[in-house]
Order: structure tokens, then sequence, then C-alpha cells
């Protein structure tokens, strides 16, 4: 979805096509006919180029507002172990689904260990329809910044958090409820601009999706 | 000599016709032995939408996450859920998006009723216009009327 400003954009553009025939039309009477094609016209070019901007990739979570849904899985850095979100409650915590086959989460490992390093919030990992030991190597080599990754093989807990691709990342707060999806690589602007400010409260939304 | 030519035609048109039909199933093996619950499975795996590729349906996606989905559609089937309790499992997760038919609601009202919308307002239009040349088609004095007034303005002009 487009952000506030360019809606109030396209609103005013709406506007000013209708605004503008009609004021045309008041000055030339004689031309009153073309005023309602006109408008059409105006008003279906602000709607395609509305179109033209938006992001149909990009797609609102529900799990927004709704209680984080709860894993038990083995744990990637000691496999003899489980890994629960329930262990969590209590503090907020951030989930990124994650997988060595992604491109995409290998961009955004510098960022995840420095927002590791600054230690806000631990941040969980969901090892998405991976090898383990792969996994296991990718950590040891590039520095986990995982307080505990949970390996989820077969893809279910994916599936409970409509996860449609990697990575993705969720804010989860105090009472366990996800307030925030993160679609896309985390870079060092999102963690400021878009984590940060909803981890201390200063961004309170309802519909909180975001894409890179 | 027609004939054979013909039907040679037809057999290879039919047998390419053949081909094109479900060769490629994304899975080789059925998900049911039970040729009704197998329907079932057909029918809700092509109604949701494959969030990977978009257009594309669970049931002709090669993509993992539409095998896991399938995969989730099939347990949930056989766990004996009704096909909408598997959608409504899959629209809590994935949003209206993921369902190829959404619910009828305030953000889909347009998409429901647009088709009908564009139906009647272009029926109107039609209707008005239709009645506006038979009109000038039965006043052929008034029609005169308006060419010399043109005329008049013309020359004026």
């Amino acid at each position: 979805m487009s952000d506030q400003h360019s809606v109030w954009l396209y609103v005013l553009l709406a506007l000013f096509f209708v605004v503008l025939p009609i004021a045309i039309a008041i000055v030339l009477p004689r031309h009153r006919r073309f005023i309602v094609p006109v408008i059409i016209f105006g008003l279906l070019c602000v709607v395609l180029a509305a179109g033209l901007n938006l992001k149909p990739g990009c797609i609102p979570s529900p799990l927004v507002g709704k209680p984080a849904p709860e894993f038990s899985l083995p744990k990637v850095e000691d496999a003899t172990q489980m890994v629960s979100n329930k262990d969590f409650l209590g503090r907020k915590y951030l989930i990124n689904v994650w997988g060595t086959w992604c491109v995409a989460c290998r961009q955004e490992h510098e960022a995840l260990l420095a927002i590791a390093r600054e230690g806000v919030v631990p941040i969980i990992g969901i090892d998405w329809r991976d090898d383990m030991s792969m996994a296991q190597r990718w950590l040891g080599q590039l520095g986990n910044p995982y307080t505990a990754t949970a390996f989820d093989q077969a893809g279910k807990v994916a599936i409970d958090y409509g996860v449609y691709g990697a990575p993705e990342s969720f804010l989860v707060d105090e009472k366990g409820v996800v307030i925030y999806k993160y679609v896309g690589v985390i870079t060092e602007e999102v963690w400021k601009d878009a984590l940060l400010p909803r981890i201390n409260g200063t961004i309170k939304d309802k519909e909180g999706t975001t894409c890179s | 000599m027609f004939i054979t030519r013909f039907t040679r035609g037809f057999t290879t048109c039919l047998l390419f016709a053949m081909l094109s039909f479900r060769v490629w199933a994304v899975d080789s093996a059925p998900a049911f032995d039970d040729p009704q619950l197998q329907a079932r499975y057909d029918n809700l795996t092509r109604q949701f939408r494959c969030m990977q590729c978009q257009n594309e349906s669970i049931a002709d996606s090669p993509v993992s996450l539409a095998a896991d989905l399938r995969n989730e559609v099939r347990e949930q089937i056989a766990q004996g859920k009704s096909d909408d309790e598997v959608r409504k499992f899959l629209s809590d997760r994935y949003g209206a998006f993921v369902l190829y038919k959404p619910p009828f609601e305030a953000r889909t009202w347009l998409l429901w009723l647009g088709p009908v919308i564009f139906l009647i307002g272009g029926l109107i239009i039609a209707v008005r216009i239709i009645m506006q040349r038979s009109r000038l088609a039965d006043n052929e004095d008034e029609s005169d009327q308006l060419r010399d007034n043109i005329k008049e303005q013309g020359e004026k002009a």
C-alpha cells in the first residue's frame, strides 16, 4: 500500500479533475457538454496512476493485533533442546523468518547482528524449510544474532504466521500480541524508522504491515 | 480421400487437446483414494491463491510454499474439517487475499458489484443514446430546423 502522503496527493488530483471542468463549464457555458466525459477521464487517470503505485506483493497480515501463534520446535543451536515463544512472554521480542537458501536473508544478517548487539529486544529466528547442518554452519560462520533459532523444516509454523517469503519479521509485545510485520530485508534504517519506534511505543498502528 | 484427411486432422487436434490437459499437474499422485474427498481437495486447492506467485492457485503452483499449503489442506480434509473451516484457517493466516473468492465485505463490495454497476451504467448510456437518436429520426422537422439554425449561425460568423 502506498503511504499516507501519496493518498492525499491522489485525492487532491481527483478534486482538481472535478473542480477544473466544472469551473471551465461555468466560465464557458457553451462547452458544458464536455464536463462529464472530462471528469470521468480525469478520475480514471487518477485511479490508474494510483494503481501503478500499489504494491500487490505487499499483503497486510491479519495477524497484527492478534496473539502470536505459539510454537515449540527443535533448536538449531542445539537440536536436543526445544524453542518456544512462550518462554519470551512478558517482554517484547522480534521473530525473524529466514533460511540458508534465502539470498535476501544473507543481506540482512549484518543488520540483525547489530540489532542483537544493541540488546533492546531478543530475536527469535525461525529457520524455514532448511537443512539443520547448513543452518548451523551459517550461524557459526556469519555470527548468531538470535537468542534462539527454531527449526521449522515442515513449514507448519511458517503457515501459522502467514509467511509467504523470507525474510519476514514480526514484532510481538509483552502480552504476546503481534504488533507489526515487516516483509523484506531489515536494514539499519528499517530498524531505526520502523521497528524501534514501535518497540518504544512512539508509533502505534492498526494494520501494521510494511514491505521493503 | 477427404474423409481420411479430415479424420487424420481431427485426431491430431484431439491428441494435442488431450496433451494440454493437466499433463504437468504438480503432484504425481492424487491426494486421496476416495474420489469424493479428492474432488473436495481439487476444488479447495483451486480456490487458494499461491502467495508467492499470486496469479496461480496453490493447485497449479510448483513452489514449495504451495506444496506445504496443499499438504495442509489435505491433512485438514483427512481430519474431517469442512471446506469453510479450511478456508477460514487459511484466511485467518494469510488474509482474504489468499481466497480467490473473497467474502462480500466493506473492502470487497466494489470487486463484487463492479461488473453489475458497469453493466447498468452501460445500459443506461446505451438506452439514452438510442432514445436520443430515435427522437431525432422521428422529428425530421426539428432536425431540419436545427440544420437551418446551424447554417444561419455559420452565415452570421
